[in-house]
């Protein structure tokens, strides 16, 4: 009944004795192998503090980091989900951009000047509705999602065209925009003009604790059912490594202005979906169609219905991402939400989801999409034009799914042999 | 003695863990037509494959010898440069494409500057047709003719390529009566212009019709050749089915208890063609405790069956009823059949079982996943221990249940899709073909599991084309033909003899 009892593993298939150097090293080395997209985050964040003389983690930088990606992120975890399940969507800038110009009618005094919590509310409802329009064909008329999504993105173009009526809607109230550029916090001056805001520290706190706690209920709930889990002291050392970075990362923040809402926003949908995709059956079936539509089909789910709510959840988060993108510019405009789609796409492959469905993870896709803004962000202060990192981009893109492709083909001869 | 045009001497095919053919030995004479016979599985379509180079040289030992040449096929290209055509079960032609399209598909008649000469293209393939029998426009595209006509394409482009030897499979499993006959009338026509041909069925009438002589194969070995004096269905089945059954089967003690399924003139159309009877007016009934059987040849309608029953899976305008203790019960959704305690196990589990990127453990909690849920979570580690329970009661072969599906073996991969479904708690479980592909080890393993089940009073309704595994493990057997249950026997009473002839009865002209 003592803690060295519940923390000792009872390894069902007999695994060398716990804690040792190598079983450590083993954990390790399956661990990186498993978070090659994590590495490679990593080392790009680590190339351009290089090439940017330091630029890159500045407080200031890391914080636009967030705010400038937000949006891609937003529509990466819909993209992802959609993806594991054999679909894609091309659909989500257009649809960004006719919420963005719907929630500028909707709150703009020159319009209907309506309350912002009225209009943020409508402009998600009108995106479910987008939403529910696309999975209706894709689902119930089986029309691939890639002709029905291309034509969404023509669709949802031209709607916004016509919302804008060929000028653009601004000044929003401050409740709104803060949605895009807010921050919260509680200010207090260190002297020297420098601030730091204590409210970010407490939360940067309270998440490493929270991580602490669920990491350790997740292992011991593991032990309890007799299933492997690493040695403890690579355990430990993960959720240091992780705490630091948390530490560091809530530290720039609260030099800079505190935390920015739309990290929030963010934190909490990574913290929801997350769970929708591992822990309920809704996301437990989206990976079976993924991974065999007949299987899943003949096991009892019910794949059409499956389809058209994920297509509804895509509509519902392109909605919110065109309205952080909107508030973040003050601005609605024609070319808002141009791109987006591939942006959001590319975040998903290079965080690992595959193109033939049934792989993918939430996380990933954050990850990757954290790789596709360092990217953006690095080059831009080094002063590279927007034609370089274009291709550059794409490369990236190109040699992240390849390099998937080898390494899967790799684990598939040594699990044949 | 006449010089054979084909010689295959000592053939034996290993796969990993199955010896598909054993030092078979085929030969066939000039200008004859000669029948293969024997069970599914029996190893005919692997013959076909060695011959034909599907199989390359080397991969097989053996001797082939054609024309009194020794043959060292590296692929399908090198033997039909000799005139050694294969027609496949399911045929190879492209829909979108026209006739003449797909006679001549990479076998293109070219004009000047290497481009294709349609009007020649148009003319050859229209004479083609008339040594096929077929009067349609060539230019028509092979989706809008029949599967027929079909057939008759896939000859007329053998014929393009100077074919020696035409080997069929099966090739009137798909047709009806009148396109048969007038199928097998070509292949004699054929045989009057000198060519040879070899032809896989089980078919016993159509092979009396127009075999010279006919070889049985069983457990991948030769058990004779016999000419066409000589040929009788009986000593054709007898040589097709005859062999030990001791041993291969678990003991079996039913306990048979109430009725648990009935199922009254259940019907159904093709999917596509909807004038098409696949399964014509089929009852059957299943009790607690009791495996019955469901015998009948490849294209009988089985799968059709048993997957139009769960949730209308297969099929249009499905019709009849099902009770389930005596309540008619609805199935018209694989989730409503699921609840009203019906479970389907599929032939093809690759294709229609198992997610096979995933995990062990996710593919058996893949049906009744909400008996893991509470609060509208998914309990993993749950999960976990049911996943492990299974692993050991079923013996799946497997370091953990974290292993992806698709790394098993046949036989574990049908543990997984047995796993799933029993965990699913059925009252009637169907299997169809549930030992397909396994080594004999591990379909012990499941007929014990089925004798398992059954002793926990659940009705099982198990397909198979292999009688000896319905002698061995039912209770009681229906045959099935062409759709309908042509019959219905006790196992005591039951011969493999008695009911390959309700398997191969067929309707009245």
């Amino acid at each position: 009944m003592t803690d060295t009892a519940t923390t000792k593993p009872a390894p069902p298939e007999g695994k060398g004795p716990d804690g040792t150097f190598t079983a450590n090293l083993k954990h390790i080395i399956a661990d990186l192998g498993k978070n090659g997209i994590f590495l490679a985050l990593i080392a790009v964040i680590v190339l351009f503090s290089i090439t940017t003389d330091g630029i890159l983690l500045r407080p200031q930088n890391i914080s636009n980091l967030i705010v400038q990606n937000g949006y891609i992120l937003i529509l990466a975890i819909g993209m992802v989900l959609v993806i594991v399940a054999g679909h894609i969507d091309l659909s989500v800038g257009s649809i960004a951009a006719f919420i963005g110009a719907i929630s500028g009618v909707f709150v703009s005094a020159d319009f209907l000047g309506l309350p912002w919590w009225l209009a943020v509310i409508l402009s998600l409802g009108v995106g479910a509705i987008v939403g529910a329009w696309q999975g209706f064909w894709i689902a119930f008329v089986g029309i691939p999602a890639f002709i029905v999504t291309l034509a969404g993105m023509l669709i949802f173009r031209g709607l916004a065209l016509i919302t804008l009526g060929n000028s653009n809607i601004g000044s929003f109230p401050e409740e709104y925009r803060a949605l895009g550029n807010g921050f919260v916090n509680f200010p207090v001056d260190i002297g020297g003009g420098e601030t730091v805001d204590p409210l970010t520290l407490v939360v940067g706190l309270i998440a490493i604790i929270a991580l602490i706690v669920q990491q350790f209920r997740t292992r011991n709930g593991r032990v309890k059912y007799g299933q492997d889990v690493e040695p403890l002291t690579w355990f430990i050392g993960k959720i240091a490594i992780f705490a630091v970075g948390i530490g560091a990362f809530a530290y720039a923040l609260s030099v800079f202005k505190g935390i920015p809402v739309t990290l929030i926003i963010l934190a909490l949908l990574v913290l929801a979906y997350g769970v929708v995709a591992n822990r309920t059956t809704f996301g437990r079936h989206i990976y079976a169609i993924g991974g065999n539509r007949r299987a899943a089909e003949l096991s009892g789910i019910k794949t059409r219905s499956v389809d058209f709510w994920l297509f509804v959840n895509m509509g519902l988060l392109a909605a919110l991402a065109g309205l952080v993108f909107t508030a973040r510019l003050n601005l609605a405009g024609p070319k808002a939400g141009d791109g987006f789609e591939l942006e959001a796409i590319s975040a998903a492959f290079i965080g690992g989801a595959a193109v033939q469905g049934g792989i993918g993870t939430v996380g990933g896709a954050i990850i990757g999409g954290f790789i596709i803004g360092v990217l953006n962000n690095g080059m831009s202060i080094m002063g590279i034009g927007i034609e370089w990192q274009q291709a550059v981009k794409g490369l990236v893109l190109l040699l992240a799914v390849a390099f998937d492709v080898y390494n899967k083909r790799r684990a598939g001869t040594a699990a044949s042999r | 003695m006449t010089q054979n045009i084909l010689e295959m001497r000592s053939i034996t095919k290993t796969f990993p863990g199955v010896k598909a053919l054993s030092e078979v030995t085929l030969e066939v004479a000039p200008g004859e037509v000669h029948a293969i016979c024997g069970e599914n599985g029996a190893g005919k379509s692997t013959l076909m494959k060695v011959l034909s180079g599907v199989y390359p040289h080397g991969t097989y030992e053996g001797e082939i010898v054609f024309e009194g040449r020794t043959m060292k096929f590296g692929d399908i290209r090198e033997s039909e440069a000799e005139g050694i055509v294969i027609i496949h079960q399911e045929l190879a032609l492209s829909r979108y494409l026209s006739i003449a399209e797909n006679i001549f598909l990479n076998n293109e008649i070219k004009g000047r500057f290497g481009l294709i000469d349609w009007d020649k293209t148009t003319d050859e393939a229209t004479k083609l047709l008339a040594r096929v029998g077929l009067n349609d426009d060539p230019n028509a595209k092979i989706m809008n003719i029949g599967v027929g006509k079909q057939q008759l394409v896939e000859i007329a482009k053998a014929l393009s390529k100077k074919v020696k030897i035409l080997i069929l499979d099966e090739p009137t499993a798909a047709l009806n009566d009148a396109d048969s006959d007038h199928l097998l009338d070509l292949i004699l026509h054929l045989k009057g212009q000198g060519i040879t041909s070899i032809i896989i069925s089980h078919k016993l009438n159509e092979i009396k019709k127009i075999a010279d002589s006919v070889t049985v194969i069983r457990d991948g070995k030769t058990i004779e050749t016999i000419r066409r004096e000589d040929v009788s269905e009986d000593r054709i089945i007898k040589g097709m089915v005859g062999r030990d059954l001791e041993h291969r089967y678990p003991d079996h003690t039913p306990h048979i208890g109430e009725e648990v399924l009935r199922v009254e003139d259940w019907t159904a159309h093709h999917p596509q063609d909807s004038s098409r009877v696949i399964v014509d007016k089929v009852s059957i009934t299943a009790r607690a405790g009791e495996i019955v059987g469901i015998a009948g040849l490849m294209g009988a309608g089985r799968t059709e069956f048993a997957m139009s029953l769960f949730g209308h899976s297969y099929g249009s305008r499905i019709s009849g009823k099902v009770f389930k203790r005596g309540t008619e019960i609805k199935t018209r959704t694989v989730s409503e059949a699921i609840k009203n305690g019906i479970a389907y196990a599929t032939e093809d589990r690759k294709t229609f079982g198992l997610n096979l990127i995933e995990d062990i453990k996710r593919n058996i909690s893949m049906a009744s996943l909400d008996k893991l849920t509470s609060m509208g979570l998914v309990n993993d580690n749950e999960e976990y221990k049911v996943a492990n329970e299974y692993r050991d009661t079923m013996n799946i072969k497997a370091p953990s249940v974290l292993n992806a599906t698709g790394q098993l073996s046949g036989g574990n991969q049908q543990k997984v899709v047995l796993s799933k479904w029993i965990y699913a708690n059925p009252d009637v479980l169907i299997l169809d073909e549930p030992t397909r592909g396994i080594d004999v080890g591990a379909k012990y393993e499941i007929y014990t599991i089925i004798n398992r089940l059954a002793a926990e009073g659940k009705a099982i309704v198990v397909i198979s084309s292999e009688l000896p595994e319905l002698l061995g493990i039912c209770d009681r057997i229906y045959a099935l033909s062409e759709g309908r249950i042509t019959g219905e026997m006790p196992v005591a009473d039951a011969t493999p003899e008695a009911l390959l002839k309700l398997m191969t009865l067929e309707k009245q002209r």
